[in-house]
């Protein structure tokens, strides 16, 4: 079996809404484990927290209870929860990817420019960074005249691509996929499918949320099925 | 990682200052006016590390003290009481026990800053190449030709046309005259630059190609920076980390994304909710 390079034990998030004094809750008590070159799917129905898991592990969101124990490259164990937030940028800068179902790109950045950005980010030249980013583009199938446009302007789809090349650009040991395929057509699809493949072949360890089923029976080594998180008042007892 | 630069409890009072200053103070009390002695909090307790290379963003409304902030590490003011250490490969520096001299050489050779309004950055009256030779020679560099092709290699890099090297900045309009003041801070290649609302009240489309500039000049020059502003979108664009601010305190600081997506204090949870 695949040494897991992540444990997730016990992952709970909510949100405190000071100005409406609200509790939202959105993950409760999740655990799993990922490991290297293999690729684990959240399932369960919206609002179960799946998006929510892959932010936390992520740090976009503070978790609020639980351990992300994460295994880096050097063999080092340590729980992202408590993780410096240096620690963090450089983990997201070398290792641990994360394709959302947004693109936040600079206005007027050229299309290539915004795929090669992690590579850019790692030192690598601007020629090789932008050869790179072209390879996925074409193999995406993105038409070679966006390229220099900035994707402000693209459709669903064309984003998504975009997201995409970016999150396998740099290779990275752990990718988290939040519905990297809910908008594209299913040609393309095939072919995102075929990357998604071809990356955990290389050894790329990946949690993902797929939309359709069948892409989560297709791809997944293991599937998580996540419960929605109990309701506020329950969730206040298990706090006090 | 290297630490570049280590802050703490910066603090700068406006006016004599009492006893009382502080408790009446702060966001609880929702003011930085001190209702016993009249002075202005203006920051208190700021503390913060940035490291080689980092953009750290400083973020809030007008009055909330970002702007003083990046003013005392810059010399401009004094600040009433605090620590800032500078890590210069393996030099450090108490940044505020320098005497004048000491701190004038680290703003012309080693930080460098653009201000919201060009006034301050630039010389008005003499061109926009000499507002950079100023620079290079407050820095040592003394050979006029080797001076002049600095000057234009630094113009060219921010997108400043060459043919207008020798005309004053008082006749560029506001976007160019951001890209000369950037040029003049970059001529020393610092490690160090401060940002103060650099694209604020410039059109959008200059707004993008400064914003582009800076990340570029991030990625190459491997500077690290402290942007100052009150644009979420510059500080979801250019920053990894971000602190909040409001009246002169320091109520939240975090990585960007999850300030923006996973507000922790009532008052950012509010400023994020009406940008949105």
């Amino acid at each position: 079996m695949n040494p897991p390079i992540l444990q997730v034990e016990g992952y709970g998030k909510h949100f405190q809404l000071h100005e409406q004094n609200k509790l939202i809750p959105s993950s409760h008590n999740v655990s799993f484990t990922v490991r290297a070159g293999e690729l684990t799917a959240l399932i369960g129905p919206t609002g179960a927290g799946k998006s929510s898991v892959l932010k936390g592990i992520y740090r976009t969101y503070l978790p609020s209870a639980g351990r992300i124990l994460y295994r880096d490259a050097m063999g080092h164990e340590l729980d992202l929860v408590l993780a410096s937030e240096h620690q963090i940028l450089e983990l997201r800068r070398r290792e641990i990817g994360f394709v959302t179902q947004f693109l936040h790109c600079l206005p007027r950045q050229a299309t290539l420019d915004v795929v090669a950005q992690p590579l850019f980010a790692l030192g690598v030249s601007r020629d090789v960074a932008r050869q790179r980013a072209a390879e996925l583009l074409s193999a995406m199938k993105l038409p070679e005249r966006l390229w220099s446009v900035s994707p402000a302007t693209f459709s669903g789809g064309e984003r998504q691509r975009v997201n995409l090349a970016r999150g396998f650009i740099a290779k990275p040991r752990l990718l988290l996929l939040d519905e990297p395929t809910a908008s594209l057509d299913p040609a393309t699809a095939e072919r995102v499918i075929g990357l998604i493949e071809g990356l955990k072949a290389e050894g790329t360890a990946m949690l993902a949320i797929f939309h359709h089923p069948e892409t989560t029976r297709r791809l997944a080594d293991q599937v998580v099925e996540l419960a929605p998180p109990p309701a506020v008042e329950e969730l206040l007892e298990e706090i006090a | 990682m290297n630490k570049i630069l280590e802050v703490r409890g910066l603090s700068k009072i406006y006016g004599p200052g009492c006893p009382q200053c502080l408790e009446s103070t702060g966001p609880e009390a929702d003011t930085n006016l001190c209702p016993h002695c009249g002075s202005v909090v203006a920051i208190h307790d700021v503390s913060f590390d940035l490291f080689e290379g980092e953009i750290l963003g400083v973020m809030g409304e007008s009055g909330s003290g970002k702007s003083t902030v990046v003013k005392t590490l810059y010399f401009d003011q004094a600040p009433s009481s605090g620590e800032a250490i500078f890590f210069d490969n393996d030099r450090q520096y108490d940044l505020f026990s320098l005497n004048a001299a000491q701190q004038r050489w680290l703003r012309n050779h080693r930080f460098g800053m653009v201000y919201q309004n060009p006034n301050l950055g630039l010389n008005f009256n003499i061109s926009a190449g000499g507002n950079i030779a100023e620079r290079l020679l407050m820095s040592d560099l003394m050979d006029y030709g080797a001076i002049r092709e600095r000057a234009k290699a630094l113009l060219a890099r921010t997108e400043v046309l060459l043919s207008r090297v020798d005309d004053l900045p008082k006749h560029f309009s506001g976007g160019m005259q951001q890209r000369v003041q950037i040029a003049k801070a970059l001529a020393t290649q610092p490690p160090l630059l401060f940002l103060d609302e650099v694209t604020t009240g410039l059109d959008l489309s200059v707004q993008a190609r400064i914003l582009d500039l800076i990340l570029e000049i991030q990625q190459e020059l491997k500077t690290a920076m402290v942007v100052v502003t009150h644009d979420l979108g510059v500080i979801r664009l250019l920053t990894g980390r971000a602190i909040v601010m409001k009246y002169g305190r320091v109520i939240e600081t975090g990585l960007t994304d999850q300030i923006l997506e996973d507000p922790q204090h009532a008052y950012t949870q509010r400023l994020v909710a009406s940008a949105l």
